[in-house]
């Protein structure tokens, strides 16, 4: 591993390889590395060198995630090995650490980052591994196989896409835009039939920005992203963060707090596990209409056979991680 | 979806009142209720016309499911709420109240009822069909009008006029 590169100051990357042309990366004791078809993490444990082999595309969609999210609430499950847990201004990155079998003999590690070194240090990766062509927010019928073979361009411009969150209400004055053919988000190819007439609105002179409607359907019907969720609405600390989904969300959440979710079109089968062994406990099937809540102590991944809309509904309370973890709050959000 | 030569056909799956099919779970080793798990066009299928059942609560955040159906009456809230029409077409209009305090005191959280009309100037109305969203604004007083049935989903916080039977509405 040679020096810092002019890459980021706080990435550690070597010399592009020879063969492959892919820079291989360290974060504190975890070393990444990729060749044609697959991505390599290693890390110390018990005297030893443990190893860690993901297919590129599977661990490039799922990296796009847990950037795009800011490592969002909770722990991010790459894969049933590795992952993060934001602790909200630091970043933990492990191995085998939720993994009983590693676990349990010693061979796991857990590492206590500054997010932005982290966040750099994962930004650099995906930008240096993710060829032109490849979207890792794409569903796989939208992106071809470039994410395979040896280096061949980049594709800077999908990975630095913003999340769209809004202030109050997409649309409103001075808050985050509506999407439209105009502003580059055409109808997604699998939500064609969407209706995408805009609400009447009629407003007296004077309260233009208050009497306010969109057509939210449509507004996620123009997505560009999978498993991405925007937010459209806030109320309080209640965020609706609606998104569209289509495959397999990449990686498995593991919540720190109560999440809800609805169906709003079509179906997603969630498979539910315990958020610290990964032990199955439910799976839950919801179809347009569904509401059901995801408990502070499991970790889940969704499947979705057509591109559907899903609304998450989260509370982004300050403090609500320590509050279930130390047990002050139940991990499930109501008793009857 | 369905394969038509080489271009996919995709259909997208809405729920209504008259035609919604419910998921289900499959438990492994849990309890079911941990999940509440409901569906918004049953619940309102069973519900009086604007009763705000809650299907989502979250340390005092809610999402209710409400039965539109003929005219509402008037509500205020000290907070900004939000509707997602689900099902059907329902009006809203708007008044932006004189005195709003007065209605909804500014520590008051949920929906509260306006007693009688509201006072202040009209600020509009608005047409909303499935999946249309709209905003109820803080200040303002509104009300919902739905020529036939219909399904909104509010976005607000727990209030006097929230619903929570959750025994009757989730699948266990």
């Amino acid at each position: 591993m040679s020096a810092a590169t002019d890459l980021e100051p706080a990435v550690k990357a070597s010399a592009a390889s020879n063969r492959t042309g892919y820079r291989s990366f360290q974060l504190g004791s975890f070393q990444f590395s990729r060749d044609e078809y697959f991505v390599h993490v290693s890390w110390p444990a018990a005297g030893q060198t443990l190893t860690h082999t993901l297919s590129a595309d599977a661990f490039l969609r799922a990296m796009m995630r847990d950037v795009a999210w800011g490592f969002f609430y909770g722990w991010v499950n790459l894969d049933e090995v590795i992952g993060t847990r934001n602790l909200y201004g630091q970043v933990q990155m492990y191995a085998g650490s939720y993994y009983p079998a590693y676990r349990d003999k010693g061979l796991s590690l857990t590492e206590t980052f500054e997010t932005p070194q982290i966040m750099a240090t994962f930004k650099a990766i995906l930008h240096d591994w993710t060829n032109a062509g490849f979207d890792p927010f794409a569903a796989p019928d939208e992106t071809g196989k470039d994410w395979l073979g040896v280096k061949h361009g980049e594709n800077g411009a999908v990975i630095e896409r913003a999340r769209q969150t809004c202030k109050r209400m997409p649309g409103l004055p001075g808050d985050s835009e509506l999407r439209t053919d105009a502003n580059g988000y055409p109808v997604n190819r699998a939500f064609t039939d969407v209706p995408q007439e805009q609400p009447q609105v009629h407003a007296e002179a004077g309260f233009e920005a208050e009497v306010h409607a969109f057509n939210l359907f449509a507004y996620l019907s123009r997505s560009d992203v999978t498993w991405n969720p925007s937010v459209t609405a806030v109320c309080g600390r209640s965020l609706c963060c609606p998104t569209t989904e289509e495959y397999i969300l990449p990686i498995k959440h593991g919540n720190d707090r109560v999440e809800w979710f609805m169906q709003l079109t079509d179906q997603i089968d969630w498979v539910v596990e315990d958020k610290v062994t990964g032990t199955p406990r439910a799976k839950v099937r919801m179809k347009a209409g569904d509401v059901a809540a995801m408990p502070a102590d499991i970790r889940h991944q969704g499947f979705s056979s057509k591109r559907s809309m899903l609304l998450v509904w989260e509370n982004a309370t300050p403090g609500l991680p320590e509050m279930y973890e130390s047990g002050k709050l139940k991990p499930y959000p109501i008793e009857f | 979806m369905a394969d038509v030569g080489n271009q996919q056909q995709f259909r997208t799956v809405f729920g209504s009142l008259n035609d919604y099919v419910k998921g289900d779970l499959e438990i492994i080793n849990d309890n079911p209720k941990y999940y509440a798990f409901s569906n918004v066009f049953e619940v309102a299928s069973k519900s009086r016309p604007y009763e705000k059942v809650v299907v989502a609560l979250n340390l005092g955040y809610v999402l209710e499911a409400v039965r539109a159906e003929g005219t509402s009456p008037w509500y205020a809230a000290s907070h900004d709420e939000f509707a997602i029409v689900m099902d059907g077409t329902v009006e809203v209009d708007l008044v932006k109240l004189t005195d709003p305090d007065a209605v909804a005191a500014p520590d008051k959280q949920g929906s509260v009822l306006v007693k009688g009309e509201p006072v202040g100037r009209k600020m509009g109305w608005i047409k909303a069909a499935r999946g249309h969203q709209v905003l109820l604004p803080k200040g303002a007083a509104y009300r919902f009008r739905a020529a036939s049935p219909g399904v909104l989903l509010l976005q607000t916080i727990l209030g006097e006029l929230s619903v929570q039977k959750w025994a009757e509405i989730c699948y266990m």
